[in-house]
C-alpha cells in the first residue's frame, strides 16, 4: 500500500471551526465585511527545503484554521522542524511562501513575526538574564509599552509559577522552567498565532501539565496554535486538526477522529480464558490472527463483532471459560504507525 | 517595510548586546587594561614622541574596543541555542547586524573616551579640530564595530574559531595602518600597503583632529571609512544570509 492511499479529505473547512477574531488591529485578508472571516491563520504552499542532494521537505502545504489547535505529527527526521523554521522565518525555503493571517512571511517577515509567538526546539531564552528580564526584553520587540509588559510579565510568571523565582539568573533553572520561561516570552504580547516546537519534550510532568494548560489557555483566549510533538496522546487531547508528515512529505492531515477511523480495520479483541489454550483455537471466521499477550489472547480482525461471536461460540464449543473480553478502539497512535512506517 | 518596527528591532537588540555582553565588569575592565598595557608596551623606553603617536594610540584603541566582542555575539548565541528564538522575533537579519554593530560602537565610543579624556588632561595634547575628532570617533567606532560584526558572519557555533579569525584579521591591520611609523615618513609599497586598510584613514583623521598633520583630506578619510561601513555590512549581510538559506 502506497501512504499516498491514505491521505483524508476531512471535508473540514477554516470557517467551521470557531475561532473569535480578538485582534481587531489586523485585517484578515478574507473578511468578507459581513463579520464572517474565512481565513486560515497560517498558510504555507507549497514548501520545499533542500539541504546539498538531502530534500528535508518536499512540496508540502498546510493550512491552520483561524482558532484551531493543530498538530503537525511525525518521526524523527520527518521535516517537522525545517517547516515549523520555515513558518517562523528562521530558515529561507527553497520553493514556496507562507502567510501568517494574511502577511507573506517572506515579503513582510517583521509584521509577520509580530503576528507569532514562538518556541522553537532548538532555541531558548538567556541564560545570563533573570526571568522577568527575558520577558521583558521579548516584549519590548513587540512594542509593548512599559506598563503593559510589566503587568503582563507579573501575571504570566504567576501563571506559570515562577513568581518567586523572576529575580533569579535562568542558567540557574532547570530544563523545565527554562521552557516555562521559553513560553511566557512566546506569549507576552499574547500573539493571535502561536507556533511550538516540541514544547514538551524532556520535560517533567507538572512542567508539561503546565505547557499543556497555558496552550489550552491560550487558545481559549483567541490563539491559534501550530505545535508539533512526537506525543501522540498529547495530540489526541489537544488537537482538533492533525497533519502527519513523513520524509518530508504530507501523507494525511484531518481531526484525529477522522484519522483514527481510517484505521478501524486495525481493531483486536482482547480475551482471557480460564483454562489454557493454543494458537490453533482460533481459526474461526472473522479472526485474522491471534497473538498471545501475558494470560490474555489478541485477537486481531476486520471485523469485532463477526469476531467476539466466533470467540464465544468456540468457547462455548470447548467448554472455556472466558475471564474477561474487551474490544479495542482505534488509537491515533496505530493511525500514526501506520502512516509513518516504512514501506 | 514598516520602518519603525525594523528601528525598534535595532534598539532593543542594541540595548540587549550591552547588558549581555558589554557592560559587565570584566569586559569593561579589560576594556580599560588593554589600551594602558598596549601603551605600556609600544611607547614605554622607546622614547617615542607621545604627542606625535597620540593618534596613533588613539585609532587603535578604539579600533580594538569596538571590534572586540562584536565578533563573538552571533557565535556566542548560536552555541547558547538563543540566536535561534532572537530571529523568529520581530526582526530581520538588518536588525541583527546593525543592532551589533551599534552596542559595540557604543562600547568603543564609552571607553575610548575615558581613556582620550585622561590622556588629553595629563598630557596636555593638542586639539586643532574638535568637530573632526567627534567624527572621527564615531566613523571609527562603526567602521570596526562593522567589521566585528563582518568577522562574527561565518558559520560556527564555537567563538574559539571566531577568535582566532578575528586575531588574524585585526592585528595584520595593526601593522599596516601607519600607527608606529607616521604616513608622512612611508614610501613606496609600504605606503600602498597602508592605503589598503581602513585603520589608516582613522588614524589620518585623528591627526587631523589633534596634531593637524594629516596625510590625506579629512574629506577623503570620511568618504574611504563610510565605504569601508558599508562593505563591511553587505559582506555581514552576505553571508549571514546564504546561513539562513542553507539552515545553520
Amino acid at each position: 500500500m502506497r501512504h499516498e492511499d491514505y491521505v483524508i479529505h476531512t471535508g473540514i473547512s477554516p470557517s467551521s471551526i470557531p475561532g473569535p477574531n480578538r485582534y481587531p488591529h489586523i485585517t484578515p485578508a478574507g473578511n468578507t465585511g459581513t463579520g464572517i472571516f474565512h481565513m486560515d491563520a497560517i498558510e504555507a504552499h507549497n514548501l520545499r527545503k533542500n539541504f546539498g542532494t538531502f530534500t528535508a521537505v518536499d512540496d508540502v502545504s498546510l493550512a491552520v484554521p483561524e482558532g484551531a489547535i493543530f498538530g503537525f505529527l511525525g518521526p524523527n527526521g520527518a521535516g517537522k522542524t525545517t517547516t515549523i523554521r520555515m513558518i517562523t522565518g528562521v530558515l529561507i525555503p527553497d520553493a514556496g511562501s507562507v502567510r501568517v493571517l494574511g502577511t507573506d512571511v517572506d515579503r513582510d517577515p517583521l509584521a509577520a513575526k509580530l503576528k507569532m509567538g514562538v518556541i522553537p526546539e532548538n532555541g531558548t531564552v538567556y541564560s545570563d538574564l533573570t526571568a522577568l528580564q527575558n520577558i521583558l526584553v521579548t516584549a519590548k520587540f513587540f512594542g509593548m509599552a512599559r506598563a503593559a509588559r510589566e503587568k503582563r510579565a507579573a501575571e504570566i510568571l504567576e501563571m506559570l509559577g515562577l513568581s518567586e523565582r523572576k529575580d533569579d539568573i535562568v542558567r540557574t533553572f532547570s530544563k523545565g522552567m527554562r521552557q516555562r520561561i521559553s513560553i511566557a516570552c512566546a506569549i507576552v504580547h499574547s500573539p493571535p498565532v502561536l507556533i511550538l516546537d516540541e514544547p514538551t519534550t524532556g520535560l517533567d510532568v507538572y512542567s508539561r501539565r503546565l505547557v499543556i494548560d497555558t496552550v489550552r489557555h491560550m487558545n481559549g483566549q483567541g490563539s491559534t496554535v501550530l505545535l508539533t510533538t512526537h506525543n501522540i496522546d498529547e495530540a489526541n487531547a489537544l488537537c482538533s486538526m492533525i497533519s502527519i508528515i513523513r520524509k518530508g512529505t504530507i501523507v494525511a492531515t484531518g481531526s484525529p477522529e477522522k484519522l483514527k477511523k481510517t484505521f478501524d480495520t486495525a481493531r483486536y479483541v482482547e480475551i482471557a480464558f480460564e483454562q489454557p489454550v493454543g494458537n490453533g483455537l482460533f481459526a474461526a471466521p472473522g479472526i485474522s490472527r491471534a497473538e498471545q499477550w501475558g494470560d490474555k489472547w489478541r485477537i486481531y480482525t476486520d471485523d469485532p463483532d463477526t469476531a467476539v461471536k466466533s470467540l464465544a461460540a468456540l468457547a462455548d464449543k470447548g467448554h472455556l471459560t472466558i475471564v474477561s473480553i474487551a474490544t479495542s478502539s482505534p488509537t491515533l497512535e496505530e493511525a500514526f504507525v501506520r502512516l509513518t512506517e516504512e514501506v | 517595510m514598516d520602518w519603525r518596527i525594523l528601528g525598534r528591532s535595532i534598539a532593543v537588540i542594541t540595548e540587549k548586546n550591552m547588558r549581555i555582553y558589554y557592560f559587565k565588569g570584566p569586559v569593561v575592565v579589560f576594556g580599560l587594561l588593554f589600551p594602558f598595557i598596549m601603551f605600556l608596551t609600544f611607547f614605554i623606553g622607546r622614547n617615542l614622541d607621545i604627542v606625535l603617536f597620540f593618534p596613533g594610540f588613539l585609532g587603535m584603541m578604539l579600533f580594538f574596543t569596538s571590534s572586540s566582542v562584536g565578533p563573538l555575539i552571533t557565535p556566542w548565541e548560536k552555541r547558547e541555542k538563543t540566536y535561534e528564538r532572537l530571529i523568529s522575533l520581530p526582526v530581520i537579519l538588518e536588525s541583527i547586524i546593525i543592532g551589533d554593530l551599534l552596542a559595540g560602537a557604543i562600547f568603543g565610543v564609552a571607553i575610548t573616551a575615558v581613556v582620550f579624556l585622561i590622556a588629553a588632561l595629563l598630557l596636555h595634547l593638542p586639539l586643532a579640530h574638535a568637530g573632526i575628532l567627534a567624527i572621527g570617533f564615531i566613523l571609527g567606532a562603526i567602521t570596526f564595530a562593522a567589521l566585528g560584526t563582518l568577522l562574527a558572519s561565518p558559520t560556527t557555533d564555537n567563538p574559539s574559531n571566531i577568535m582566532m579569525l578575528s586575531s588574524l584579521v585585526r592585528l595584520p591591520l595593526i601593522f599596516v595602518s601607519g600607527i608606529f611609523i607616521p604616513l608622512g615618513q612611508l614610501g613606496g609599497w609600504v605606503f600602498v600597503l597602508t592605503s589598503l586598510s581602513p585603520l589608516t584613514y582613522l588614524v589620518d583623521l585623528f591627526h587631523a583632529a589633534l596634531n593637524g598633520d594629516a596625510v590625506y583630506p579629512p574629506w577623503l578619510d570620511a568618504l574611504v571609512l563610510v565605504l569601508a561601513i558599508l562593505v563591511f555590512i553587505w559582506g555581514a549581510k552576505v553571508i549571514q544570509k546564504r546561513n539562513l538559506v542553507k539552515g545553520i
